[in-house]
């Protein structure tokens, strides 16, 4: 299916979100759209799919036919299918049922042929999902399988990706590539949405490359890296020397420690953690690393082993002891469980603070508020609720709530789904810390990240913990391996 | 910003309009007419001194009550249990009465001491529901639900056993205290001036609690985001808790302003509801303490006022409770459509 976007225009309020933006994707195409945090991507898609209708004056146009998309079943309708980046699935529910949600008409539910379609479906692709087990059972990457087959099950000619590669492991991307080849080659238009350079080089035949609302350019493979990150930016960036702040003294040793949970078991994790040391956790999503690393907070009990913290047993205690020892933790899922939706950032800072005495000082806290809205760059004012900034806003604010004086700073997926730009910015305040003698320990699933940031490096496959390794001394190849369980042996 | 407040009130007096239409359409098919109905309320509740007095004597406790409830909303809990908090605030306020009635102290002293032990048996009910919450897993809607029949059981159990009249227990509750054991009551009301200060005084401070405090921002914190509070280090089921008690406090008062100012002795139904109908002004008002006063006076109003609708016109006087009811949903819908078209404007 061959797509046209000719002139479409999308303002929010006084924000123009999208500016004159023409585009034609060929029929079988796997079309990149490229672009850092805020640069118009997702608007254009969802614009695409009819989650928003763009102004009026703008045109889709689709084998030639101009159309009008007012809702995502209209979209489906016209065989435009989006993928979320979290995808939208049920996960109480089936993946059978799953499947089965969003299709059109009928009371009465053909469980029996959706079972066939799903199989036929999953053996064509390679997928190993089972119809009967419930999504909640699921890693991410699969999870997006089954969205990619329940949309293709729907009708679905044209298929849109929003930062697909997020969150899923190096072998769950390469099976992703594959389908995405495959699928292009039965003439399915591909568009693939993302800020990774290195995977629109890698699967894209051509890319778009927004900037600010407007399509500063396009180009086709092969492609010249350095063209890309100037059209991205609009400059050349770089990412700066590594360079390792460990010093002598202990923060964090984990001696012999265990724990489980409802899906994993960990035994026997021995690790001394340096003060101004990063260490990185590389694996699956699932695995084992977010248990490890809430168990280094005091959010998930140990059942064996010692957690000493600065020459403390805090073995079994709970967050705020950690806490006032000089532990903070920042989960990935932001609006979830690191913000409070409704309340504004000075109300966020001032929380943070534990203020004593009774009555709200609304100078000071104006004043704290102004302060660090400044030193970390947040767009937004003191009274802006939270959730009306952006991702990478509400990134920075929750790097401005940590405390000080700080010894350990355990951070999920700190930069997932930031450009490049607030990612640079993000470590730098976090090396910052480090020189003032805090650790960090994070979660990442982006294997450069954790190659150019971490001094060692733990991975995590089913369950099991490898020793320390020297950053300097492995690559992404290595890690690569480890995380999809080869080469255990001598790790 | 003006200009949003405005479109904001255009779409609560759509709302107040569309209720008023609602009911007027139920009148009609019941073949009376809605504007002898509303008038008929209205004078019942404003016609005259005394109807007045009596819409403050029911004012109060709604009053308290709401006020409390802007505490557990503020918290994100759903205080269901709030009518059994007044029940209890009513029976240990009896049975402070009792312990002292015979002791010869200052009845002053005594009336005091029976509102303090109304509050606090309120709380502690409150804070049962709230540790069934925190401790046992149990959601405060079903274990408030479950502790209002219990409370409603107890109060009949000690009307028509241990308390009951010399003689014979009845319906009507127990023997009535002594004239001297009342708060003070205005000459030929029922209304007293000192219910009504410790009403507004409530609701007062419950306002600048939730407003200008470091306390009512911890609690907005826990009610929005349980999480992440707590990962900004807020003790959040303390916190919960302290919602509770206060929460259950205040409804205890207004159970303990019943006995002391209003029927002087335990009633079957000595709450009058007044529990329920505070979850359903906290609703219309959005939880905001600023609209607690002319809202509760509004509810008490239509409640005195429809009093009258038997005797007048033959028609039930739980009309009162179906506007009551139609405002809360015509409101809450309309605030939907109101948060739809911000959105589909922006």
């Amino acid at each position: 299916m061959q797509i046209e976007l000719k002139r479409i225009h999308k303002h929010f309020g006084k924000v123009h979100a999208n500016k004159d933006i023409n585009l034609l994707i060929p029929s079988g195409a796997i079309q990149g759209i490229l672009g850092e945090n805020g640069a118009g991507k997702s608007t254009l898609m969802k614009i695409l799919s009819g989650f928003i209708q763009a102004d009026s004056g703008s045109e889709i146009i689709l084998d030639g036919k101009r159309i009008t998309i007012d809702s995502p079943a209209d979209a489906i309708r016209f065989g435009i299918g989006m993928l979320h980046q979290d995808p939208l699935d049920f996960p109480p529910m089936r993946l059978v049922d799953n499947f089965l949600l969003g299709l059109p008409g009928g009371l009465l539910l053909n469980h029996k042929k959706a079972m066939q379609d799903f199989a036929a479906l999953a053996r064509e692709f390679g997928f190993a999902l089972d119809p009967e087990s419930y999504v909640d059972t699921l890693t991410v990457g699969e999870r997006q399988q089954l969205e990619i087959m329940r949309l293709l099950f729907l009708g679905a000619r044209v298929l849109i990706l929003d930062e697909p590669t997020t969150g899923i492991s190096a072998a769950q991307k390469e099976k992703l590539f594959a389908t995405l080849k495959k699928l292009s080659a039965q003439s399915i238009t591909v568009i693939f949405v993302s800020h990774k350079l290195e995977d629109v080089e890698n699967l894209c035949g051509r890319a778009a490359v927004l900037r600010g609302g407007e399509l500063v350019g396009e180009l086709q493979a092969p492609y010249e890296t350095l063209k890309f990150v100037e059209l991205m930016f609009g400059k050349v960036v770089t990412l700066g020397e590594k360079q390792s702040l460990a010093q002598e003294a202990l923060t964090l040793s984990l001696n012999n420690v265990a724990l489980e949970d409802a899906r994993i078991k960990i035994k026997h994790v021995n690790l001394d953690v340096r003060a101004g040391e990063v260490i990185g956790l590389a694996g699956m999503e699932g695995s084992g690393q977010d248990l490890f690393m809430r168990a280094c907070a005091g959010l998930a009990r140990t059942v064996g082993g010692r957690i000493q913290f600065k020459g403390q047993n805090l073995t079994g205690k709970s967050y705020h002891t950690f806490k006032r020892h000089g532990v903070n933790f920042l989960p990935a899922a932001r609006l979830e469980e690191a913000l409070v939706p409704g309340l504004n950032l000075m109300e966020h800072f001032i929380l943070a603070e534990h203020p004593s005495g009774i009555f709200i000082d609304q100078p000071a806290g104006e004043k704290l508020a102004a302060e660090r809205i400044q030193s970390f760059n947040i767009r937004g004012g003191p009274l802006s609720n939270i959730e009306s900034l952006s991702g990478g806003n509400q990134q920075r604010a929750e790097l401005a709530l940590l405390q000080t004086p700080l010894d350990l700073i355990l951070l999920e997926h700190p930069t997932r789904g930031l450009d490049i730009e607030s990612v640079i910015y993000i470590w730098g305040k976090l090396k910052e810390r480090c020189q003032q003698g805090a650790s960090i320990i994070f979660i990442s699933s982006d294997l450069d990240e954790i190659l150019q940031y971490s001094d060692r490096i733990l991975v995590f496959f089913a369950g099991q913990v490898s020793n320390p390794i020297e950053a300097s001394q492995t690559s992404v190849e290595q890690l690569g391996q480890l995380i999809g369980g080869k080469g255990w042996a001598d790790a | 910003m003006l200009k949003a407040r405005l479109k904001n009130l255009a779409f609560q007096l759509a709302a107040l309009i569309l209720a008023f239409g609602a009911v007027s359409i139920i009148l009609i098919s019941a073949g009376a007419s809605p504007w002898e109905a509303y008038k008929n309320m209205f004078l019942g509740s404003f016609g005259s001194v005394r109807k007045f007095a009596e819409v403050l004597v029911a004012f109060v406790p709604l009053l308290l009550v709401t006020a409390g409830l802007l505490v557990t909303f503020s918290a994100g809990l759903w205080n269901i249990g709030v009518e059994g908090q007044v029940v209890m605030g009513a029976i240990v306020t009896t049975w402070v009465y009792r312990l002292f009635l015979e002791s010869g102290w200052n009845p002053a002293l005594i009336i005091v001491l029976a509102i303090l032990g109304g509050m606090v048996g309120g709380a502690i009910w409150a804070a049962l529901t709230g540790l069934l919450k925190t401790f046992g897993g149990v959601n405060e809607i079903f274990g408030g639900l479950g502790m209002n029949f219990v409370a409603t059981a107890w109060t009949i159990y000690l009307i028509f056993g241990p308390w009951k009249r010399p003689g014979v227990a009845s319906m009507s509750g127990t023997e009535p205290f002594p004239d001297e054991f009342s708060l003070p009551l205005l000459a030929n009301l029922r209304l007293s001036p000192w219910a009504l200060a410790l009403g507004l005084i409530a609701i007062v401070i419950i306002y600048f609690l939730l407003q200008g405090t470091y306390f009512g921002l911890r609690l907005k914190a826990v009610g929005k985001n349980f999480r992440a509070a707590y990962l900004l280090g807020i003790p959040t089921w303390r916190y919960s808790l302290y919602s509770f008690l206060i929460c259950g406090a205040l409804a205890g008062a207004a159970g303990a302003v019943q006995v002391a100012a209003v029927y002087h002795r335990l009633l079957p139904s000595i709450s009058s509801g007044y529990g329920y109908l505070g979850l359903m002004v906290a609703m219309l008002i959005n939880y905001q303490a600023i609209w607690a006063v002319p809202v509760a006076l509004l509810f008490a109003a239509l409640n005195i006022g429809s009093i009258q609708l038997p005797i007048v016109m033959k028609l039930d006087s739980s009309l009162s409770g179906v506007l009551q009811g139609a405002l809360v949903l015509f409101v809450l819908l309309m605030e939907g459509a109101r948060q739809k078209l911000i959105k589909r404007a922006s």
